[in-house]
């Protein structure tokens, strides 16, 4: 055993005074064949693990709190949009629902942040700095700002008070919307949970066509049928972009793909695409029927939150089966010797 | 402090020096060799002793002699315990079929050189020492928990009833006083080892032919590169199996690398839907 003394200044620290002879032969000899044990005979199989514990710690983040907020986010972000497509355009009646619609799901999803917080009292660390590597950070700062923004607009919209303040608030609300609405695909795909930092190629493309979804559904739903013309338009396309983009990022994610057809996730999932294919349907035929625009609208935020719940939960199961991290790390270990690149555990 | 947010992602630069100390002591670090780890676990009680980490579940697992199954906020050092069928080098391991190995290993923070769990803190709680290492401040932490799925290796863990993340220091208040953590202190057979990462990667190169020589082929180092996935750890190992055998990631990556390519798409994202909204109102006739 050595003593290891650290000093502030020059450090000495010994070497272990002899070495181990691990695994040498040291001369005690059985009887029998020469080599005992096991042998390998069949080259290894491709995935093994300690005693299949997962590899990574599952997140803690809650059901339905975080895919709550997913949600409420993509919803707020592009309904503040529509809020200022509707005030231009002279849609009073969209406008008003797009504005509270806004308003309502930015608290909400404030309420859903500071509820999973362990120590909601500390929400206010989140702006102690702000962090562009940290997606949650510049998250914040997006909510922040978004949030005051958003319920200035509503307020003024619905007492008529400083109807010009209300106006720079719906193009401040509208301009920072967006990025409300995409930022946390980012959020979650930045994390080493299989199933989301796999697809963050795609996730923030999912997450743009999930939030006009919603947007769309809510307007479809609430607003007066005559000023819908815009929002049938954007729950069609919305729906179909949300089912094309998820296809092509289960497509090109790999193996975490299929966390997306077991257990809850695939139902949450199956769920999803036949409410969004419904939805879409019903919002081209609710130019003739206005009890096609409400189902629409329905359809088409069921569609949009099922979506958010899907990806929380197969990332959920991605993140508890050591399967998911080992069995692509080591295909990519593989390739990689394969194409004479280092092995990185070599 | 750091003009640009990503430089640490982008250059295998000295830690420390990235996060901006001009002047900083060498990088301190971990080298583990599993190869003469006994299972005796005085790392686990020391650290426990050391830093205050409270009881977390007296369980029977039979996992072997493991019954602390992997890190978390209660647990900062793990020791892994693997049983099997197969000789260790040129022993001779028992009668017949009995003939078994028994594999150990502490496992620790590694102390990333691109830590996941400090980009990703949005409070600056976690923060990089002037010894390099990454801590994590409690009194900043404000349980948010995006560290958690951030680390690459299931290291650092929300504690119950207290809603923060906590993990291994390297016993930053030791290191400030000149002593070793206290897992290597209490280590008896040198499998811990602390010092200059430098020399610990020199000191495990030598040991890893010494081996290779003694005919254990299977042994190999994990975490010693500095080009591999998360830049090379702080805290690095001598394993005599793949590492998942270990429950250790077999390759890596500090999801960060890929942000700003996220970033990229997240804009061109929320440009669509704005431009997509925008274009549904003109297109619109009623
Ligand atoms: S091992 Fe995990 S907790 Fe430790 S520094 Fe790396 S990312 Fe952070």
């Amino acid at each position: 055993m050595s003593e290891t003394e650290l000093a502030k200044g020059g450090q000495e620290y010994p070497r272990p005074g002899r070495e181990a002879l691990v695994g040498a032969h040291t001369g005690r000899r059985e009887p029998g064949p020469e080599r005992r044990g096991e042998q390998p005979m069949v080259p290894e199989a491709e995935f093994r693990s300690y005693y299949g514990k997962p590899i990574i710690n599952k997140p803690v983040w809650q059901s339905p709190d975080i895919p709550g907020y997913l949600f409420l986010g993509g919803l707020a972000g592009a309904s503040s949009v529509m809020a200022a497509g509707a005030q231009l355009t002279g849609r009073r009646g969209l406008a008003r629902v797009a504005k509270v619609g806004a308003a309502a799901s930015a608290g909400l999803s404030g309420v859903a942040l500071v509820h999973d917080l362990g120590r909601p009292g500390r929400f206010l660390n989140m702006l102690r700095t702000f962090k562009p590597t940290s997606p949650m950070s510049v998250g914040s700062w997006i909510l922040a700002s978004f949030g005051p923004a958003a319920m200035a607009a509503a307020a003024s919209d619905l007492t008529g008070i400083a109807p010009g303040l209300g106006a720079v608030a719906t193009a401040g609300a509208a301009v920072l919307g967006p990025p409300l609405a995409t930022y946390t695909a980012a959020l979650i795909a930045n994390t080493a949970v299989p199933a989301w930092h796999d697809a963050h190629r795609e996730m923030p493309f999912v997450f743009a066509s999930s939030a006009v979804t919603s947007a769309a559904g809510l307007a479809l739903l609430a607003a007066p049928a005559s000023e819908c013309g815009p929002a049938r338009l954007l729950g069609s396309v919305g729906g179909a972009a949300e089912l094309a983009t998820g296809r092509l990022m289960e497509h090109r994610m790999g193996m975490a793909a299929e966390a997306f057809s077991e257990g809850k996730a695939a139902s949450l999932h199956k769920g999803a695409q036949v409410s969004l294919a419904a939805g879409v349907l019903a919002s081209l035929a609710a130019r003739r029927s206005r009890i096609a625009g409400r189902v629409a609208g329905i359809l088409l935020l069921a569609g949009s939150a099922l979506t958010r719940f899907a990806i929380f939960e197969a990332g959920m199961a991605s993140a508890r089966d050591p399967r998911y991290t080992v069995v692509p790390q080591r295909r990519r270990l593989q390739e990689r010797a394969g194409n004479g690149g280092p092995n990185r555990t070599g | 402090m750091v003009a640009n947010p990503f430089t640490s992602l982008l250059e295998q630069s000295e830690p420390a020096t990235a996060s901006g100390y001009a002047d900083h002591p060498p990088r301190m670090g971990f080298f583990t060799d599993t190869s003469v780890c006994i299972g005796c676990k005085a790392c686990e009680v020391a650290c426990k002793e050391w830093n205050h980490v409270p009881e977390d579940g007296l369980v029977f697992t039979g996992m072997s002699y493991d019954n602390t199954v992997g890190l978390g906020a209660d647990t900062w050092r793990h020791v892994a315990f693997i049983e099997q069928r197969k000789p260790l080098g040129q022993q001779v391991t028992g009668h017949g079929d009995a003939g078994i190995r028994w594999l150990m290993a502490s496992d620790v923070c590694k102390h990333c050189t691109h830590a996941a769990c400090l980009d990703v803190c949005p409070t600056g709680a976690l923060f990089r020492t002037e010894f390099a290492t990454v801590v994590v401040q409690e009194d900043v932490c404000n349980g948010c928990g995006y560290c958690i799925p951030a680390c690459p290796y299931g290291v650092i863990d929300q504690r119950q009833g207290d809603g923060r993340a906590w993990k291994c220091t390297l016993c930053y208040d030791r290191l400030g006083v000149g002593a070793e953590p206290a897992c290597a202190k209490a280590c008896p057979t040198d499998s811990i080892q602390f010092g200059v990462l430098e020399e610990l990667r020199e000191r495990a190169d030598n040991r890893l032919s010494q081996l290779h020589g003694a005919g254990v082929a299977d042994a190999r180092l994990y975490g010693r590169d500095p080009d591999d996935g998360v830049g090379g750890d702080g805290a690095f190992f001598l394993l005599l199996d793949e590492p998942e055998v270990y429950g250790l990631p077999p390759d890596p990556v500090v999801t960060t690398r890929d942000l700003p390519e996220m970033w990229r798409r997240v804009a061109v994202a929320a440009a669509l839907v704005a431009g997509a909204v925008a274009l549904g109102f003109a297109r619109s006739v009623t």
